[in-house]
């Protein structure tokens, strides 16, 4: 069973490597977006100190949902959606193999780069790491519960606009502990808090999402 | 084997077929013709556990295929009209994958034999490149390292191929059936192998 997720997941991988574009633009989506708000609001430090860690947080979504529209899209066309189904694991845990994928390549890039940006915005050291960390414990939920919407939506015209209003308010928690973590250690208080309950949404996430998914996409591929 | 009782599809509020009901024994070979637009895909997917019909149900070994889930799912090969062939990927890759994906042996040294078997050895490039028929070809080579798999379900599988591959196809899909095992086909065509039932839609 394992054996499958991992197999899936290399997959996932694989197909991202022979098809560079798909996998790099969500990366340079989230750069852009966070490189543009210090452009448009000017180079005054304590304003862009202030609202970095949210701009960061909103790019970090909205890119999450760039790459969302094809998560299950492509499988459905080849038809090998419909051999995922029909395989040997339980589909929660084949839907949990395609949201990790998903996670690797548009979540954990994300997270990398991120130290990066926050230095555009002047963010100390102890705050780039709380900023970072939150992403690091954000983003899976992020995609656990895109893949929920991307499920709900497979084959619909107009998925992608549907997908954005039925997921993005679902990512509001996230961006509001996410985003409240840095605002936090930069008024000089414990982030723990934010970062705890982050965990807990993760948590939730990992044990109920994928069984969403999978009831999601049985309904979608009818 | 494998029982369908009373099924009956509906797509788009008409009803593609009512109460149709057939038995499979180990051995036996149905195929399912009608015209376009009739329910063959729709009965196929019904039987391999995609499509909730609308009324009946599906039994393997006795069992209602519902409560099998993936236990019924290992026990099948399921073709589909789509191809299931990643387009970045070899025809071997692909094969590797949809058989580590079905959960079933690791193929290792096979996978050369069968695309051998249809074709395809020394292909190594992505199946973007190949032709509609190459395409069809690498998703078929699937069935000759799924001797060992009981029920075959493959939707219109003659389709795009040559006729030395189609007949090839046919010689695999009749080997199966002598070996013991069952198979389910739909087809519009006229094709070189005598199927012990035939359902019209």
């Amino acid at each position: 069973m394992l054996g499958i997720a991992r197999c899936l997941v290399h997959r996932d991988l694989l197909l991202a490597l022979r098809r560079k574009s798909d996998a790099g633009t969500a990366l340079i989506f989230f750069v852009i977006v966070a490189s543009l708000f210090p452009l448009g609001i000017g180079a005054e430090p304590d304003l862009l100190r202030a609202i970095g860690p949210g701009v960061i947080w909103v790019a970090a979504l909205l890119s999450s949902m760039l790459s969302l529209a094809r998560l299950f899209a492509a499988d459905h066309a080849d038809g090998t959606l419909e051999q995922m189904l029909l395989g040997g694991a339980p589909l929660g845990v084949v839907v949990a193999a395609k949201a990790a994928a998903h996670w690797l390549l548009s979540g954990l890039p994300l997270v990398l780069i991120a130290p990066v940006l926050a230095i555009q915005y002047g963010l100390s050291a102890s705050l780039i790491g709380v900023l970072t960390l939150s992403l690091l414990i954000g983003t899976p939920v992020l995609s656990m519960i895109g893949a929920i919407g991307a499920a709900l939506t497979l084959g619909l015209r107009g998925g992608g606009v549907l997908l954005s209003l039925l997921v993005l308010p679902l990512y509001i928690p996230v961006l509001v502990m996410g985003a409240g973590s840095v605002d936090m250690a930069s008024a000089g208080l414990a982030p723990q808090g934010q970062l705890l309950l982050l965990a807990a949404m993760l948590v939730f996430s990992a044990a109920f999402a994928p069984w969403a998914i999978a009831a999601a996409l049985r309904i979608s591929i009818e | 084997m494998l029982k369908a009782i009373e099924l009956t599809c509906e797509r788009g509020g008409r009803a593609l077929f009512r109460g149709l009901s057939f038995e499979l024994a180990a051995g036996e070979l149905l195929r399912i013709g009608g015209e376009n637009g009739t329910g063959k895909t729709s009965l196929l997917r019904i039987v391999c556990g995609l499509l909730e019909p609308a009324a009946g149900e599906v039994r393997w070994r006795g069992e209602p295929i519902a409560s099998l889930r993936e236990d019924y799912s290992r026990e099948l090969v399921y073709l589909g009209h789509a191809p299931a062939v990643k387009d970045e990927l070899t025809p071997a890759e692909n094969l590797e994958i949809s058989c580590r994906l079905a959960g079933h042996a690791r193929p290792g040294a096979r996978i050369r034999e069968a695309l051998e078997g249809f074709g395809l050895a020394g292909r190594e490039v992505p199946v973007k490149r190949l032709s509609q028929g190459q395409r069809r070809r690498a998703a078929l080579a699937r069935l000759l390292l799924s001797e060992s798999i009981p029920l075959w379900l493959l939707d219109e599988p003659f389709s795009a191929l040559d006729a030395a591959a189609a007949r090839f196809t046919e010689d695999l899909i009749a080997r199966h059936v002598a070996r013991g095992g069952t198979a389910v086909y739909t087809t519009h065509q006229e094709v070189g192998i005598t199927a012990s039932r035939v359902i019209e839609l």
